[in-house]
């Protein structure tokens, strides 16, 4: 969909006649060319998703320096993609949220409003001549310690914040999101064990499709809040991560063979 | 029992030399209030004297404020204080609600309270009891002492007469009564602390707090469980 801006995209206080702000379009594809971020609400619980196709040899690889996962506060967390120096900063502000909130009322903050002020400030700076707007998503998972129920958000660049049962965004999101529909969530969650296995297997069904990921290694960053965790936001354990990737190659070799059965059969 | 030397500093309508922290001519709540969470509900009391020294400014005021749906405060200390906390608070809460789209919890009630409490303790005199229902925690209330602590309690009693009936109350309190001994506690309680109290008297204010609604009662001074007339 390459619409020229002819114009209208030089601030993000100018509307195009078709009723667009390009500068913010511009921002979410910042967020489309970047690493496949993935969550999913399951029954007893919220697991969220980050697959990180190594940089290079040089650099420090899992959680050491390059961590895409972040603890936003105990009951809440949250995977960010796109632009990540812009990621950071919403990071960072989020936490003075979560921080003021509990300052201010004495409990932990609520995930809808987490994520609303999020939104409310992502937004405030697609409305600046003077700004830019950020050119990162947020997926949010926390725990309501009022109503005990988890909740999965995810923030865009133009500042919308919406609650999901699956979400995908980042680089392959339209087949992620497929794989995720088909999971039925909306209709019958899973469990976050199972959520693990799931993410585990999109994430890796993308990095083989894209011809570009030819015999690099995928590192999988996992991170759920549920039962198991007592409602706090943790790292899956790495052999908990290992075994789901195993699972999830044995269910993509076996769907392999089914598919090239079916074309010598057709 | 007054000291000799509080009785020669003390003059007609002021509170100033007795409650160091009520200024002058400020008008005192000294007080009973108590609070009792039972199983099926919160009973709130209050006795209603507003005093100026020796001068009863207010025979029948209300002192349990409502906050919310299902959250009321007990006030004692100086009347404008808490009146001015209560509705700094009152106004927090239908803001929370607003933006969160729920009932505030009695916890946040609490909370918002003491931090104004504790912001502004040196230049405050107020002792309050935050009591209701929420969804998520049921029935309980707080006590807010006068140097800002917030303590969750099983029972609370505040105010100046509260000293009197600790004993009452420690012996009568079970933890499976119900509202309605509760209500029965709390009314011969206050009465023994206006019996003994002079900055407490009047009229026995009670509300008793549930999800599906609150009744506000009173019992006339001439009616009381316990008193003059009563002995």
């Amino acid at each position: 969909m390459a619409s020229s801006g002819s114009g209208y995209d030089l601030s993000s206080s100018t509307f195009s006649p078709d009723g667009r702000i390009f500068q913010v379009e511009y921002a979410s594809k910042a967020v489309e060319n970047s690493g496949t971020v993935i969550g999913i609400k399951a029954s007893d619980g919220i697991v969220l998703g980050v697959s990180k196709p190594l940089l290079h040899k040089m650099v420090v690889a899992t959680t050491g320096s390059y961590k895409r996962i972040h603890n936003i506060d105990v009951h809440a967390g949250m995977a960010s993609t796109g632009f990540l120096p812009d990621a950071r900063v919403l990071v960072g502000r989020a936490i003075d949220e979560a921080v003021d909130w509990q300052d201010n009322f004495g409990g932990k903050v609520p995930p809808h409003i987490l994520a609303d002020r999020l939104g409310h400030y992502v937004h405030y700076f697609t409305l600046h001549g003077a700004l830019r707007p950020f050119g990162a998503s947020c997926v949010m998972g926390a725990f309501d310690q009022e109503e005990k129920k988890y909740g999965l958000y995810m923030v865009e660049p133009n500042g919308v914040a919406y609650s999901y049962f699956g979400v995908a965004t980042g680089k392959g999101k339209q087949a992620a999101k497929t794989e995720l529909e088909k999971l039925n969530l909306h209709k019958e969650p899973c469990t976050s064990a199972d959520a693990v296995k799931h993410i585990a297997k999109i994430l890796t069904l993308l990095h083989h499709e894209n011809k570009d990921n030819e015999g690099k290694p995928l590192e999988l960053e996992i991170s759920w809040i549920c039962e198991a965790t007592g409602q706090k936001h943790a790292g899956v354990p790495k052999d908990t991560i290992a075994a789901a990737v195993t699972w999830a190659n044995e269910q993509l070799d076996e769907e392999e063979e089914d598919d090239d059965e079916e074309m010598e059969e057709g | 029992m007054i000291s000799s030397r509080a009785s020669q500093q003390h003059q007609m309508g002021s509170a100033h030399a007795d409650y160091p922290g009520l200024k002058e001519n400020e008008v005192s709540t000294g007080t009973t209030i108590m609070a009792i969470p039972m199983a099926d509900g919160v009973v709130v009391g209050a006795d209603s004297r507003v005093s100026t020294g020796s001068y009863v400014a207010n025979r029948v005021s209300d002192k349990i404020s409502q906050l919310s749906k299902h959250i009321f405060c007990c006030r004692s200390g100086s009347a404008a204080d808490t009146q001015a906390l209560t509705d700094y608070v009152k106004f927090y809460l239908q803001n929370l609600s607003v933006e969160t789209g729920r009932e505030p919890t009695v916890k946040t009630a609490a909370h918002l309270m003491r931090k104004m409490c504790y912001g502004n303790k040196e230049r405050l005199l107020a002792g309050v009891i935050i009591a209701g229902w929420d969804a998520a925690d049921g029935f309980s209330c707080y006590q807010i002492p006068l140097g800002a602590t917030c303590l969750k309690v099983p029972f609370a009693l505040s105010g100046s007469g509260s000293g009197y009936i600790y004993g009452l109350v420690d012996s009568e309190y079970r933890p499976d009564m119900t509202c309605d001994e509760g209500r029965v506690l709390v009314k011969k309680a206050i009465s023994h602390a206006m019996a003994r109290d002079g900055s407490s008297g009047g009229i026995i204010r009670t509300v008793v707090i549930k999800p599906t609604g609150n009744d506000r009662d009173y019992t006339a001074g001439n009616a009381l469980p316990f008193g003059p007339t009563g002995y």
